[in-house]
């Protein structure tokens, strides 16, 4: 009996020829991912720090991603205490302010790679998965002994394999197959599993991938994973990458399953998450008569160029409705500047769009764009949860960027493909 | 009697901790009056140290938000019993030193007013005098919580 792409890399990484689900292997991942979250963490292991120093200073990639530029004296001393520790002890992979989000950096760097093992304190680490890399997230605490040790415990999962097949329709894009994956299989439907996707991926792209593989935390799993074809490798190759810089590894055919799925990507139209699930699925068609007071376009799911170039399609020679708001946030430095190389942060801002820097934004509710009581949003994030935004009696609804783009427009959820 | 706290299924953590605070508020006393905000306001007046909490599937579910984990450490809750977890909260409890308890017939055995006793090393769950097994966990990880959570135990590894 073969092994499943979570059972291979866990094998390998914890010198076992064989493994199964349910076991408890040790392992030392390649990095530890870290954001704002590092200042606490850090500051719970300071005396062991003072005695023990890191275990090595390329391990953790750290990012001021999240509440970044400061938005308080508590955030920006936060952000102090986080460039001490880095100088501190000399961390190779820091990331100030303005780089973009932690997931986007990451990948973007090339620090995720195929084969590899990748931990980091934020539950979305599990993204890297679009690049065959075994990528999951864990706590603060953990984080804070990893700094110390370099090592830990996985158990190994058991895995799901998703097939997807069929071409997708035109406006219909990645973010439309998560959410339906998420609507049909609930979202703890893939607690504590490894979730492989195969069939007809070549049609995705390397960013599609991210999206999908980002989401997969919101089905409950542990990572999602797509293999290394030739779209990976030759994304890897323009970071720099070449086939001898990493071991992709990818499931034996004979390997077996907790559970088989499969999509028909031809029958997906665009879906909405409605409040307060990223399961409670919809369809935008359904939604039109649902007015949205902001309407957001970035986060570590969406905020890449080719998401922007979606929006800006949608967007050009448009404008946003007078009762809602528009906010951009590239995912990145790099994807800023190509997007503005291409002219779509302007045709973005002609369209009356807000572009913010680089990073989390409003995601998370902390700062730059909280939504006030009883409004709506529209989001191309990957949480609905009550709250999330910053106000518990807001509402908010998971889209893809053209369905985001095209309610901007309209001021009340809009289905892409029809008339906008 | 043992206060027990019941919610139901797919509790995340936003509701058990919200989001907005989670760059302002990282030691216990900063994270314990906004314990559940969300979710129960009398949780954070009200749960002391014994109490229970019994949950459906998915407790924990969403962000890598340690918090609640720290604060139902500081509160001292006896156990956590659900239908289900998600992963990472689980992970977090276990660092923390937590009692989780994975166990779908005791909690909707449950009602409330119902008499909660347990005996957590032989994983038994008694409610009303109906008895419940759970499983034990491995012991890689029991290692972990009968340290009194991971710091203490990676401290004591490393010397
Ligand atoms: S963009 Fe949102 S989901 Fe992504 S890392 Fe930032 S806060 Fe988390």
């Amino acid at each position: 009996m073969g092994m499943t792409f979570a059972e291979k890399v866990l094998a390998k990484r914890s010198g076992n020829e064989k493994v199964v689900p349910g076991q408890i292997v040790m392992i030392k991942p390649d990095h530890l991912l870290m954001h704002d979250n590092a200042a606490a963490i850090t500051a719970k292991i300071k005396d062991d720090l003072e005695k023990h120093g890191v275990v090595s200073k390329e391990l953790p990639v750290i990012v001021i991603d999240h509440v970044a530029p400061a938005a308080s004296e508590k955030t920006a001393t936060n952000h102090q205490d986080i460039r001490k520790f880095v100088k501190k002890f000399r961390i190779t992979n820091f990331f100030d302010v303005g780089h973009g989000i932690c997931h986007q950096i990451v990948f973007e760097k090339g620090l995720a790679l195929p084969g590899g093992i990748v931990l980091g304190s934020d539950s979305h680490t599990c993204s890297y998965g679009a690049v065959g890399c075994f990528s999951t997230g864990i706590d603060r605490t953990e984080a804070a002994s990893l700094i110390l040790t370099g090592e830990t415990w996985l158990k190994v999962p058991k895995t799901i394999k998703m097939t997807l097949k069929g071409q997708l329709q035109e406006n219909v894009s990645a973010k439309d197959i998560i959410l339906h994956i998420i609507g049909d299989i609930a979202a703890d439907g893939a607690t504590y599993c490894s979730v492989e996707f195969w069939g007809d991926i070549g049609q995705l792209s390397i960013e599609d991938r991210f999206v999908i593989s980002n989401m997969g935390i919101e089905m409950g799993a542990k990572n999602a994973t797509f293999p290394v074809d030739e779209v990976a490798v030759e994304y890897l190759n323009s970071i720099g990458l070449a086939p001898s810089d990493y071991d992709a590894i990818w499931a034996d055919d004979d390997a077996e399953y907790y559970m088989e799925k499969e999509y028909d990507l031809s029958a997906i139209e665009p879906v909405v998450a409605c409040p307060h699930q990223v399961d409670n699925k919809c369809l935008a068609k359904d939604l039109s008569d649902t007015k949205v007071d902001q309407c957001l376009i970035g986060t570590c799911t969406n905020g890449r160029l080719s998401d922007l170039v979606a929006a800006a399609n949608i967007l050009k020679g448009k404008k946003v409705h007078p009762d809602t708001r528009l906010l951009v946030l590239p995912a990145s430095r790099k994807i800023y500047e190509e997007a503005l190389d291409m002219g779509i942060i302007k045709t973005l801002s002609e369209a009356g769009g807000v572009i913010l820097p680089p990073g989390c934004g409003p995601c998370l509710g902390a700062h730059q764009g909280v939504l006030a009581p009883g409004e709506k949003c529209i989001s191309t994030a990957n949480r609905n949860f009550k709250g999330r935004m910053g106000c518990k009696e807001a509402e908010i609804y998971l889209a893809s960027p053209e369905t985001v783009a095209a309610s901007a427009i309209n001021g009340r959820i809009t289905d892409p493909r029809g008339d906008i | 009697m043992t206060k027990v706290w019941k919610y139901g299924d797919s509790v995340n953590t936003d509701m058990l901790f919200p989001g907005k605070y989670t760059y302002t508020c990282g030691t216990a006393e900063e994270i314990l009056p906004h314990m559940l905000e969300d979710l129960d306001p009398d949780f954070a007046k009200g749960a002391k140290s014994g109490d229970i909490i019994f949950a459906g599937r998915n407790f924990g579910c969403g962000s890598s938000r340690e918090q609640p984990t720290v604060g139902f450490k500081a509160i001292g809750i006896k156990a956590i019993v659900a239908e289900g977890y998600a992963r990472i909260f689980y992970r977090a409890a276990i660092n923390q030193g937590l009692v989780l308890i994975e166990c779908p017939e005791a909690v909707q055995a449950y009602k409330e007013g119902a008499e909660v006793k347990m005996d957590i090393d032989a994983g038994e769950i008694i409610i009303d005098g109906q008895k419940f097994n759970f499983p034990l966990l491995p012991k890689e990880i029991l290692a972990i919580r009968d340290a009194g959570g991971l710091l203490a135990y990676t401290r004591n590894k490393l010397g």
